[in-house]
């Protein structure tokens, strides 16, 4: 599985700046600290090559004429001179783009990191696509590692003299009708039958926002209504099922672009979760979606239809008191908190039954009846666990300190502060300095793991080359590592369609043995 | 948007506020929460309606 953030980005002494100019700023200030640090060119060309974007899991693919120019992710985006020019009137921070390019580097829009994980410009937002993890637990740290790697490019920005400060928020909307993702996505079989995901997932997504939403204030896609909300996600969304992502949003993303054998696997990919900054959250999201899917693939999955999955994702998001009723097409009303324990014991009775039980599973039910028990009996009793409850707690008792209602313009602050990055400005990092948020993972495994990449999946063949051999690898992408080869006339593509190969256990003896780039090819191709 | 559906949505939202309210009371106090609260001044931007005004985005997935 992988974890992809979106950044909201901001210039508080420009407003109006170009965001795509912004987004780059930060992937060249992050090329530049790697290249510092390594002496090494740190920018990859991403390779498009196995990019379609607009292959329905339904079977059929849409022409490129009638899809939204969103959706045409598998172009790389330009930035040159004219979009510099028009960089909201400032040319400040193009200027500085130039410098970098001018010392010898081409300006980037994207990067592959040596922990494998893809660092680009996506739509108007800096995103960090994690490498792939094996287990919930792995998809936490290298999520968290994103949140690193933004935090040491805004940084560099800070240090430098003459260019504005560039804050990112992780969070999903500007509370004016713009959302954006925090997507995951799962490995699967193909041979599963995508009505079977679908219908075995949607009510389970329709709920799970109790257990790791992150809170949002303001209601609407403008936020025109007031009060507090449990998703930030929910009120974008507008469809059980489709291939869009960024308009109609669909519940269940049909988007078939495996990154992988397509015969053999299908890449789920999931669009409807909240970006978290807390680490349990995270787990709770990754983890229990991970044993629905099992659960989906095993065919023990519940059985439960909603009458209308769109509204009742939203009354549910709505209702902070978690009282609010759904209707299900057998006429049965449930709270989101009864649809949960339906997922969570049927869970329960698919791992008493499984011979293959990792510890990883083990935790990830625990957890997940504990926090639905702390729901249920005192929603605050899971403030140090759950995003959304959380905040909450923070903002109500400021708002009843100062006598203030969720109207209140500093409530809307302190629900985009909640997201800053920074340590000193975040209010989710200053409740955390206070031991108030519970962790898995200290800061210094989270920078690790911004360097690192995972073991146990393909990403370590992709981040130990280029951690290695970063002067030699010219392109990179999930299922491909591409290098130039000093006296070779063409260029070495090396195919990782399959997830868990390229592993620790299977190439760490060859990367160990500090071969030359030649021999290192030649041993690979043998 | 139908009257019906209209009044529905307006004693949801009557009912969610209420719900909000006895929440508020519920936060109690908290000595984590409460110290922050302390230095929250220190925390925040300056101006927090202009700073949130001047939070825009463009289109994401």
């Amino acid at each position: 599985m992988g974890l992809e953030t979106e950044y909201g980005v901001l210039a508080p002494s420009m407003p109006g700046a170009n965001a795509t100019m912004l987004s780059a700023q930060v992937i060249n200030s992050y090329a530049a600290l790697v290249r510092a640090g390594r002496g090494a060119i740190a920018g990859t060309h991403w390779d498009y090559t196995d990019e379609t974007p607009l292959n329905d899991a339904r079977g059929f693919s849409i022409d490129r004429a009638s899809a939204d120019p969103s959706q045409l992710t598998d172009q790389e985006p330009e930035l040159d001179a004219e979009a510099v020019a028009l960089a909201g009137g400032d040319t400040r921070i193009g200027s500085t783009l130039y410098e970098e390019a001018e010392a010898g580097h081409e300006v980037l829009m994207n990067m592959v990191l040596g922990n494998g994980a893809r660092l680009y410009v996506d739509h108007a937002h800096p995103e960090y696509s994690s490498p792939e993890t094996s287990n919930p637990f792995a998809a936490v740290l290298w999520d968290q590692a994103g949140d690193h790697v933004a935090l040491a490019a805004m940084r560099r920005i800070e240090s430098l003299a003459g260019v504005p400060d560039i804050h990112l928020y992780k969070n999903n909307t500007d509370n004016k009708s713009v959302s954006y993702g925090a997507h995951e996505n799962y490995l699967m079989p193909r041979s599963v039958p995508f009505e079977n995901i679908a219908a075995g997932l949607i009510p389970f997504f329709v709920t799970r926002q109790i257990i790791c939403g992150s809170g949002r204030v303001g209601r609407g896609m403008l936020g025109q209504y007031p009060g507090f909300q449990i998703s930030a996600r929910a009120d974008f969304f507008e469809a059980q099922i489709g291939l869009e992502t960024t308009i109609r949003r669909p519940i269940i993303n049909t988007r078939d672009e495996p990154h992988a054998h397509w015969e053999k696997y299908r890449r789920l990919h999931v669009i409807i979760g909240d970006a978290n900054l807390g680490q349990i959250s995270t787990l709770l999201r990754t983890g229990t979606t991970a044993l629905v899917l099992s659960m989906i693939e095993a065919g023990t999955a519940p059985h439960i239809e909603l009458r209308d999955p769109v509204a009742a994702l939203q009354a549910i998001s709505h209702d902070p008191s978690l009282s609010t009723t759904v209707e299900l097409v057998d006429g049965r009303r449930l709270t989101a908190l009864q649809i949960q324990r339906i997922y969570a014991a049927a869970a329960a009775e698919h791992s008493a039954t499984s011979d293959a039980l990792d510890e990883a599973t083990v935790e990830v039910q625990r957890r997940w009846e504990e926090t639905l028990q702390q729901l249920e009996t005192d929603i605050f009793s899971a403030a140090s666990t759950v995003d959304w409850v959380a905040k909450y707690k923070l903002m109500s008792a400021y708002a009843q300190r100062h006598g203030v209602d969720f109207s209140d313009s500093r409530i809307a602050l302190m629900d985009l502060q909640w997201a800053d990055i920074r340590p000193e400005k975040g209010l989710y990092h200053r409740l955390a300095a206070r031991g108030m948020m519970e962790v898995l993972y200290s800061g210094e495994q989270i920078a690790h793991a911004a360097a690192h990449p995972p073991e146990d999946t393909r990403a370590y063949f992709r981040g130990r080359v280029l951690n290695q051999y970063p002067e030699f690898v010219v392109a990179a992408s999930w299922d491909s590592v591409s290098f130039t080869v000093p006296g070779a006339r063409r260029l070495e593509r090396v195919s990782t369609l399959e997830p868990l190969r390229g592993t620790r256990a299977l190439v760490g003896e060859l990367l160990d043995r500090e071969l030359e780039i030649h021999e290192f090819i030649a041993a690979l191709r043998s | 948007m139908t009257q019906e559906q209209h009044s529905a949505q307006r004693r949801e939202e009557t009912q969610a506020q209420e719900t909000t309210e006895d929440l508020n009371v519920a936060a109690g106090q908290d000595a984590g929460v409460d110290d922050l609260l302390d230095e929250i001044d220190g925390v925040l931007e300056r101006n927090a309606e202009e700073f949130v005004r001047g939070f825009v985005q463009k289109g994401g997935q």
